[in-house]
């Protein structure tokens, strides 16, 4: 995508007539950095809170002012608050029953949905399209109580099964993404595979899917992602504790832990723990991914 | 396709191929829609006209839920002012901040992808971990900011514990959240042609007719668009309110979707958690159109490249 690469729109920096004076230019330019690096460090604060408190003991939690570098630093309290609750099955339930046959779902059947929406003609397509759009619109609210109901005569309560099976139906969202990306695929390319006497199903698989990794990735990326910080889903319909993903996890943490009362020992840093285990698979997602998250973002929301 | 047509039109023409392959490829989307959608939604009016408590046989009571809700339920009104407060204030508020920060990126800097990068990065945070952490931050005893205040003689501030602040608060972690929207809007203003800025400078705009004339302008559509997946996002969140206050200090932040989520889980009122985000979702669908028959005096369809 080029537009991110694209520098600024030098605002008045290339047809400005008259030199602005040097004062002036120095003034505005430790304004900026000023809001900006001020700005950062706000962005950043919870996240520092959250890490240095996971090196914190209790000393050091209950005192003010808040200490900012722990010292002693608590290294230990990350293997602890692990072991507090048997988080490793819950990281097992969160990635393998969860996260990864949902992002395996989605990802399929989003890509074959989205290439029907974007490369066959047929009558009706673009109508079903935007209701498959319009879709996005219903809060889940109000499929929620139904859906529940649903599940509950098929005795899929406390299974994954109500987070995982829909997902092998295609979210409206990926699919739209999709289809934005196949639809920029040059046509000449399926002419020319029609002539060889290629199907649509191999046009699919040989051409479209290999020229679609950016795209797919962010799909696949954006789902699991979903899942891992998925609270609501898993809260509603899998309501047994040998069944919570880490998100559960945390909050039944934090109500285990007695937060309302100082008495339980190490609570906090604990929490923070758990907290940051669960964040850096997220921002290590990020750093190496950075260029598909933006692109996916923009994608999407652009266009819209 | 030759001078003499068969006799009989092949039953497979062009057109009849394309419709079956194509209904084929998107098969799996009908078949959902049908089951995760449809179905849920005419099940949800019907659940909304009855009495169900998953334990007996849903009952027919018309429009009880409805009366209920519109003229017997204690909650409502606090119900509904929180969740309106939280909406027509959260939303406006978090645009504006959105747009402010994209566009102090979109300025001539060095490390604009470092910047953007720490904007964005409280967006992708597990929303638990956030109410975790910001509970944490925001504790009035043992929260890195109460804690500073009160060793410099500042009195303490009751973010989530006091009434007025709670919603505000919420209103705050939710634009350090925002780093979606931030992202949107950066790549809107860098699409925004450079040549526009330059006839502007040569007419003699100075940078805050350039940003009112231009920058804004350029922009309706994309603060249209986010300004909609806000509205229907706030109307709708729930999980930072239950997590981080739980719908307290003295149901402050006792939102319509809290409200709802308690009567079908808890309370176990099917219907009346139906009817209930019925008038939800029509609140959404309301907002929305006023949004688009209002945008039309406000939005700048101009370039009209799409």
């Amino acid at each position: 995508m080029t537009h991110v690469a694209v520098e600024a729109n030098a605002v008045g920096q290339i047809v400005q007539p008259k030199k602005r004076s040097k004062r002036r230019e120095w003034a505005e330019r430790i304004l900026k950095y000023g809001v900006l690096v001020l700005l950062s460090l706000t962005y950043l604060l919870p996240l520092y809170w959250m890490f240095s408190s996971a090196l914190k003991n209790d000393m050091q939690v209950y005192v003010t002012p808040p200490v900012w570098l722990p010292n002693p630093a608590i290294w230990e309290n990350f293997t602890a608050a692990w072991n507090k609750m048997p988080f490793t099955r819950y990281l097992f339930n969160t990635v393998v029953q969860y996260a990864l046959p949902a992002t395996f779902g989605t990802v399929l059947s989003s890509a074959i949905v989205a290439y029907g929406f974007s490369r066959i003609q047929f009558k009706g397509r673009d109508l079903l399209f935007g209701i498959c759009l319009a879709t996005m619109m219903i809060p889940f609210q109000v499929t929620m109580v139904p859906l529940f109901i649903i599940f509950k005569r098929f005795d899929w309560i406390n299974t994954f099964r109500p987070l995982v099976v829909p997902a092998f139906f295609g979210s409206p969202y990926f699919i739209f993404l999709l289809r934005q990306f196949f639809r920029s695929i040059p046509d000449e390319l399926s002419a020319a595979a029609k002539i060889d006497g290629a199907n649509e199903w191999d046009i699919l698989t040989r051409i479209i899917l290999p020229l679609s990794r950016p795209a797919l990735m962010v799909v696949a990326l954006f789902t699991f992602m979903g899942a891992w910080n998925d609270f609501l889903g898993p809260l509603i319909y899998v309501n047994k504790t040998d069944q919570s993903t880490l998100a559960i996890a945390i909050q039944n943490m934090r109500n285990a832990l007695g937060m309302k009362g100082i008495g339980k020992s190490n609570a906090y840093p604990y929490l923070m723990a758990i907290s940051t285990i669960v964040t850096v698979p997220i921002l290590a997602a990020f750093f190496l991914a950075q260029r598909t998250f933006i692109e996916g973002i923009t994608l999407t929301g652009i266009k819209g | 396709m030759n001078k003499n047509p068969p006799l009989r039109r092949p039953f497979l023409t062009m057109e009849r191929r394309n419709l079956l392959v194509g209904m084929l490829f998107i098969s799996p989307w009908i078949i959902g829609f049908l089951l995760w959608t449809v179905f849920p939604l005419i099940s949800s009016i019907y659940y909304s006209f009855t009495f169900y408590d998953l334990l007996r046989p849903a009952r027919w009571i018309g429009l009880g839920n409805y009366i209920e809700i519109f003229s017997r339920d204690p909650e409502i009104a606090n119900v509904t002012y929180n969740t309106l407060y939280y909406v027509l204030l959260g939303v406006p508020s978090g645009l504006t901040t959105a747009f402010l920060m994209a566009n102090l990126l979109n300025m001539k800097i060095t490390g604009r992808s470092i910047y953007r990068a720490i904007f964005f990065i409280p967006a992708i945070i597990p929303a638990v971990v956030t109410a975790m952490v910001w509970g944490f931050l925001l504790n009035t005893q043992y929260g890195a900011i109460n804690g500073t205040l009160t060793s410099m003689g500042i009195p303490v501030i009751p973010f989530l514990t006091d009434p007025q602040l709670a919603k505000p608060s919420l209103i705050m972690i939710n634009m350090w959240g925002q780093g979606t929207t931030i992202v949107i809007f950066l790549a809107t203003l860098q699409d925004v042609p450079r040549s526009l800025y330059e006839a502007a400078t040569v007419d003699g705009a100075n940078g805050w007719q350039k940003f009112w004339n231009v920058t804004v302008p350029m922009c309706t559509p994309v603060i249209l668009y986010n300004m909609i997946m806000g509205l229907i996002y706030a109307f709708q969140d729930f999980t930072m309110p239950y997590l981080l206050t739980g719908g307290g200090p003295n149901k402050a932040t006792e939102f319509f979707s809290l409200h709802l989520y308690r009567n079908a889980f808890v309370f176990l009122r099917m219907g009346k958690a139906s009817a209930m985000a019925w008038i939800l979702f029509m609140a959404i669908v309301l907002l929305t159109i006023l949004l688009f028959r209002t945008s039309g005096r406000w939005v700048y369809y101009g370039s009209g490249s799409d």
